[in-house]
């Protein structure tokens, strides 16, 4: 499976962003290959609003089946759980951590949104 | 007080929160009487604390057109959320979600949509109340709880804007979308700022939004002490006028605390509003600032109003 971190990072050591919408990239791992890809943010970090959303729509079409981000809000979480993307918390240091963690089954999943919108 | 047109708008804004605009707007209302005063500031109007006045009829509700799909239609295409600045329609799976708080009602995404699938519907975003007391009439916006797209809301307070007659509208704090609605299509600003370092630099961010408007304005320094002149030399620097300096008395913040109107609580600053009023009537007959002096005159500089004595051109 694909799961996305968020990061303003490159690779695997890079620290993972607490942030989902504003982001500036998404680490992708494919667990059975064993590689990743990064897929490109940015055009959300200076978005006035919706930046949730779009996240979300940039995580879909890379194909990922999970999230693993510091928080994620309602819109997101919206978008997120109608593609069938299950989302996972982690205050890890770095993507590599985050990723052991969820291997390690320690992440729990999501059930609804755990931080407000920021508009609206 | 006639300025050769059949009303004059004037709007009082800020770039800082809590200088003054309510204070400067409803006093300046209250020595003009016979005028409309309209609260713009729909997320927290205040207007109505220090004049109020019977309601003048049931409040008006507000609606903003936002889009309802009809799945049975939709391919999803996505023509809708491509469309939409806001990404107020998303499309995930072949799927529309609509984020109707998201909605700025510009009604695009119905139009684009090749399906015929989407219809408006209207939302509701608040209300509109009025007033009146003392030859003075209040027109304010109230934004519902939750609802956080303030523009539908204050165009539709300035659709109270009488067709003939002054009107004073008193602004939002900032320089965003709600304050760029409200100053849209008026004759005059005032900048209410105080002598800070945070009331200079908020000043700053208002004095590019009325220019980038082209509207004429001058500033009203509020609680005016002689400890801090930086933001009289940014006026002076800049060609802004100092229409009028509000000293900081203690008691004009007690009868503020008080609901109480500064020109009835203290006579002696009637005066203060009663020479603003004539002086922004002053400024709006001058040939320059009414937008019919040329560039070529020696008085034009960068078509913001001179300081009072400084016009020296030909038709000034």
């Amino acid at each position: 499976m694909k799961i996305a971190f968020s990061t303003s990072g490159n690779d695997l050591n890079a620290p993972l962003d607490t942030r989902f919408g504003r982001a500036a990239k998404f680490l992708v791992y494919d667990t059975e290959t064993q590689a990743f890809t990064l897929v490109d943010n940015t055009q959300n970090m200076s978005a006035a609003q919706g930046a949730g959303i779009q996240a979300a729509q940039n995580v879909a079409a890379a194909g990922a089946q999970a999230v693993v981000s510091g928080h994620c809000g309602p819109k997101a979480f919206r978008m997120l759980s109608t593609a069938n993307i299950k989302v996972y918390t982690s205050n890890a240091a770095t993507v590599a951590e985050a990723l052991s963690q969820f291997q390690a089954g320690a992440l729990t999943e999501l059930t609804a949104a755990n931080v407000d919108g920021h508009w609206a | 007080m006639g300025t050769g047109r059949n009303r004059m708008i004037i709007a009082v804004a800020s770039g800082k929160g809590g200088t003054g605009k309510t204070t400067v707007a409803a006093n300046l209302a209250r020595v003009r009487g016979d005028v409309t005063l309209l609260d713009c500031d729909v997320e927290e109007p205040n207007v109505h604390l220090f004049i109020s006045g019977e309601p003048q009829g049931e409040p008006e509700v507000v609606s903003l057109l936002v889009p309802e799909v009809d799945e049975s239609r939709c391919d999803g295409c996505a023509a809708c959320s491509n469309f939409c600045a806001f990404k107020a329609l998303a499309v995930l799976d072949k799927r529309v979600l609509v984020f109707a708080e998201m909605c700025h009602g510009c009604g695009g995404c119905a139009r684009v949509c090749p399906q015929g699938a989407i219809r408006e519907v209207p939302k509701r975003v608040g209300v509109v109340e009025t007033m009146g007391a003392d030859g003075v009439t209040v027109v304010q916006g109230r934004l519902d709880v939750g609802v956080a797209m303030a523009p539908p809301l204050v165009r539709a307070v300035k659709a109270h804007i009488p067709k003939t007659g002054d009107a004073i509208l008193d602004a939002p704090p900032g320089t965003s979308c709600p304050v760029v609605a409200t100053l849209r299509e008026t004759d005059f600003v005032v900048l209410v700022t105080e002598p800070t370092p945070f009331g200079l630099n908020d000043l700053k961010l208002a004095v590019e939004v009325v220019r980038e408007l082209g509207l004429p304005f001058g500033v009203v320094v509020n609680r005016a002490d002689s400890s801090d002149d930086r933001v009289a030399t940014y006026c002076r620097e800049a060609s802004i006028p100092i229409l009028a300096e509000i000293p900081d008395d203690r008691r004009v913040a007690e009868a503020y605390s008080r609901g109480e109107l500064m020109v009835d609580a203290l006579p002696e600053y009637r005066p203060l509003f009663e020479q603003l009023y004539t002086d922004i009537v002053r400024l709006l007959q001058n040939p320059l600032i009414a937008g019919v002096a040329r560039a070529s005159c020696p008085c034009f500089m960068g078509g913001t109003p001179m300081p009072r004595g400084a016009l020296q051109g030909p038709h000034c």
